[in-house]
């Protein structure tokens, strides 16, 4: 019961609140924290407060704890399973009489980050909408089903990670031929959303607030020919694609003859070598496809942080470039987005 | 401009012959519209007869440079040879021939027809392609009424056959929001020639429906008088679809023939569009009634037990497939659930039937309280005397019980499924030792049952083939395989049961990179954990000397969420 008083006697805005609720999920006390939010609510702290100031802010330093490597991959899956919970609570206390339209919200196909996105269902519910939320990876030709059955005014589709954005492409191409605009959220999407523009997405919204800003008003857009952006990506783009099995294989053998390690591998360490080197060939693909580098050397600067948190020095990152980079002389775009990476990899001195 | 002059030949006797007046006739005469100018001054000299009736703004005196039309003014100023403009709802082009030294010409014509033919071309074709775009039926009446007050109205209103004596309508007037409702069938008589359009009668030609006669309810308050009302039906599949009601305000406003064809072309393709969304909603309705036993269960959660369910149908279906696992509670005489998963050979709806039919047969005999090693003994009875043959089953049953210190017991019985993995507390994996016979194929079946137990937070994994087939990986072409999925199953440790069966999909759906092409379903049963997880202070560092390798239990890059 120390839980309950603790964070009865709490506000929102004390400084100890957001890391006492950090803690909770991380220790995956699902009644604390399922205590604390109620609290909040019984002292009249609006819903939508809780999940844009507590809930969020707490599943983001939950990722980063997890990039630090301070949190273990199971113990940031529990958090995450306890802030759902949570989540669930506060919808369950909050009931709104639907009194805009209907929203269909789902994340792109192999997308599994869906609690901002139900965040963002739970947001949209409260500001009056009807909402159907169809939770993570959801294949494309499923999203479009759900579409000419309910007839929803929007679809909100969420992508995190930039390697999904073709299937995210084809998934609004797809919902707009079918008459219906797309909000298109999730950091996938680029810095201010510029990759959603490229993608004819209708609009974009960088938080559950923005969407919900943006769905106020002055919604439906009128839908131009969704011909009009439909295909992306350029010969290079299709090649990697069409050889990305071969790809990774070749640069695995080489990197046996540089590692000469790899080779006593389990299989477990062989399939994380295996996915790590295809990563590399996805978000190459994914830069070719929107016809930006900054895809490329993010995900090299945010693998490169996560590796060095986990003691690895940034030359081995650049060893697996290198052994994909000599199998693409033929490819131009290809060569300038592997020598941006590994720029991102040398020492500051080297760099300046 | 040395091209354009004209070569007089003072000798030509053509050239040499006629007086102004006559000159002046001849012009007035064709039918050809001619402006005569100067070039240096641009005035005009000469607007010949058909040219007065077709740009009556342009008069002999003014200049051709600051005339009443923007377009030919901005073709002189930039020295264009051509031009259109709009006025009086005529669309004319000019065209400019240089006439001796001196003077040149603006020959005009009319090109309305072509100009409306054009748009209506254009119009047609917009409606085609928005109108195939959505199988749904509300949105495709919203579509009707938009397109239709794109281009043929002030407003439009799109009234539905009524189906127990309420007509559903939906309305747009021009720089609104579409609006939706539902009328009286009695009230449907108010407005000229809707009865006749909803009844399939021949249309009634616009000029002969008194749009006075319309009801002040048929458009929002403040639309002002509708000046001229057309009803025309929208043929649907042997019976219309509905009727749209297409209004013009003013009082001089009317749809000529012209109009009205186009309307009824355009009536064609959305009540082809409305009928084809209605055709799909009824079979959308019909599948969702035959599908809803099909789909999985919503598990009950007994005290004690944590039971996680998860179901994925590959990636065409109907979200009905060969997998299906259910959870039977307990019975007044029966302490214990029991839980059920398997897999149907073969896919899609013929599948489905006989996982419903599997489902019905388990959740009688739990009704009678047989162990679950008898359970699919029965079962293979009924299947064979079923009479539906090249048809088997494979499937765990078991019984669930909660035991003493938060332990939970089951009895697992295996015909021809996969055995059962368990996460114990210390992360390791074991399968659960049952075997069995599959179901459906022989007359008798042999089932070698096993107990288990699990002592607060060890979980115990059902899961069908289409898991550890699932095809992916760096070649595109292997399958995930048993050691993956005890791998993945041994990162799960610690994780509470929902967590850990959503990571388990999330690495098979990156290991196939997307889309599965079989139903993977699951069915996890946990002992839940007594005290917070045993997880404080932070997991192990797992630094590792290797790139490649460092993460290794994390088998894809996570943005900051």
């Amino acid at each position: 019961m120390t839980v309950f008083t603790s964070s009865a006697q709490r506000s929102l805005d004390d400084p100890g609140f957001r890391d006492h609720f950090l803690r909770l999920i991380g220790d995956g006390d699902e009644f604390g924290a399922v205590e604390a939010v109620t609290a909040l609510l019984d002292q009249g702290v609006p819903a939508q407060r809780i999940m844009a100031d507590l809930i969020t802010p707490a599943q983001q330093r939950v990722g980063e704890l997890w990039a630090a490597n301070e949190w273990s991959i199971a113990r940031e899956h529990a958090a995450t399973a306890i802030s759902e919970r949570a989540l669930a609570a506060v919808a369950a206390r909050s009931n709104v009489r639907p009194h805009r339209g209907r929203l269909t919200i789902a994340c792109v196909d192999g997308e599994w980050h869906a609690l901002p996105v139900r965040i963002l269902a739970e947001t949209l519910r409260l500001d009056g909408w009807r909402v159907d939320f169809l939770g993570a990876s959801v294949p494309g030709p499923h999203l479009v089903t759900h579409l000419h059955q309910t007839g929803p005014d929007a679809v909100a589709l969420s992508c995190m990670i930039a390697t999904r954005l073709p299937r995210a492409h084809a998934a609004i191409t797809a919902c707009r031929a079918a008459g219906v605009p797309v909000i298109a959220g999730g950091r996938g999407f680029g810095p201010g959303g510029r990759y959603a523009e490229k993608m004819g997405a209708d609009a974009w919204a960088g938080s559950a607030e923005d969407a919900v800003a943006r769905l106020a008003i002055d919604w439906p857009p009128v839908i131009d020919d969704p011909s009009t952006s439909a295909f992306l990506g350029d010969d290079e783009y299709t090649w990697v694609v069409r050889h990305r099995a071969d790809l990774i294989a070749t640069a695995l053998e080489r990197l046996a003859a540089a590692y000469p390690k790899v080779r006593r591998y389990d299989q477990r360490q062989a399939d994380a070598t295996a996915e790590d080197t295809g990563h590399i060939v996805d978000f190459l693909a994914a830069a070719l496809y929107v016809g930006e580098d900054r895809v490329f050397t993010d995900f090299i600067d945010w693998t490169n942080s996560v590796l060095t948190a986990r003691g690895v020095p940034p030359e081995a990152l650049a060893a697996g470039l290198g052994v994909i980079r000599d199998q693409l002389h033929d490819w131009p775009g290809c060569l300038r987005l592997l020598d941006a990476g590994s720029i991102r990899l040398r020492p500051p001195a080297d760099a300046d | 401009m040395e091209g354009d002059r004209m070569t007089t030949d003072r000798t030509d006797p053509v050239v040499l012959a006629p007086a102004p007046a006559l000159l002046r006739a001849a012009l007035d005469a064709t039918s050809e519209a001619v402006v005569l100018c100067a070039v240096d001054t641009h005035e005009i000299l000469l607007v010949n007869n058909a040219a007065r009736a077709l740009t009556p703004a342009l008069r002999p005196g003014m200049s051709a440079d600051s005339s009443p039309i923007a377009a030919l003014n901005e073709a002189i100023t930039t020295g264009g040879r051509t031009f259109t403009a709009q006025f009086d709802g005529r669309h004319v082009q000019g065209d400019r021939r240089a006439l001796g030294g001196e003077h040149y010409g603006w020959y005009l014509q009319d090109v309305t027809p072509l100009e409306q033919e054009r748009a209506r071309t254009a119009f047609l074709a917009e409606a085609g392609r928005r109108l195939a775009a959505s199988l749904n039926h509300r949105r495709s009446l919203r579509t009707t009424a938009e397109l239709a007050v794109s281009h043929l109205a002030d407003a439009a209103v799109v009234v539905l056959p009524p189906v127990r004596r309420q007509s559903e309508w939906v309305r747009l007037v021009a720089g609104a929001t579409v609006d939706e409702g539902t009328l009286r069938e009695r009230r449907l008589g108010e407005v000229p020639g809707l009865v006749e359009a909803l009844g399939d009668f021949p249309p009634i030609p616009s000029r002969w429906l008194d749009a006075g006669q319309a009801p002040d309810w048929l458009l929002p308050r403040g639309s002002g008088p509708i000046g001229a009302l057309l009803v025309i039906p929208l043929p649907g599949n042997a019976e219309p679809a509905g009727a749209l009601i297409l209004a013009r305000r003013g009082a001089d406003a009317a749809f000529s023939d012209d109009d009205e064809l186009l309307a009824r072309i355009f009536a064609a393709r959305a009540g082809a569009a409305i009928s084809a969304a209605l055709l799909y909603r009824d079979q959308v309705d019909t599948t969702a009634v035959l599908q809803a036993d099909l789909l999985p269960p919503e598990l009950p959660q007994p005290d004690g037990v944590e039971l996680i369910g998860s179901y994925q149908a590959a990636r065409d279906s109907l979200r009905v497939g060969g997998d299906f696992y259910d959870v039977f509670k307990p019975t007044p005489r029966s302490p214990d659930t029991v839980i059920a998963l398997g897999d149907v050979c073969g896919k899609g709806p013929e599948a489905a039937v006989l996982t419903g039919k599997v489902r019905q047969t388990l959740r009688a005999l739990r009704l009678v309280e047989v162990p679950p090693d008898e359970m699919l003994g029965v079962l293979n009875q009924a299947l064979l005397e079923g009479g539906r043959q090249h048809r088997f089953v494979t499937l765990v049953v078991g019984s669930v019980v909660r035991a003493d210190h938060g332990r939970v017991r089951l009895r697992l019985a295996s015909g021809g499924h996969p055995p059962p993995l368990v996460l114990r507390a210390d992360g390791t994996v074991e399968e659960v030792a049952t075997s069995g016979t599959l179901v459906g194929v022989v007359p008798d079946i042999v089932v070698h049952p096993a107990d288990v137990e699990l002592a607060p937070g060890e979980l115990c994994l059902l899961y069908s083939d289409g898991l550890t087939e699932a095809r992916g990986g760096p070649s595109g072409n292997e399958q995930y395989g048993e050691q993956r999925l005890h791998t993945a199953l041994s990162s799960c440790h610690g994780m509470p049961g929902a967590a850990a069966v959503e990571r388990i999909r999330q690495l098979v759906s990156d290991w196939v990179r997307g889309g599965t092409r079989d139903d993977i379903a699951m069915l996890a049963v946990r002992a839940p954990s007594r005290t917070p997880l045993s997880l404080r202070g932070g997991g192990a560092r797992n630094a590792s000397p290797f790139a490649i390798d460092s993460r290794r239990n994390e088998r894809r890059p996570r943005q900051r969420v």
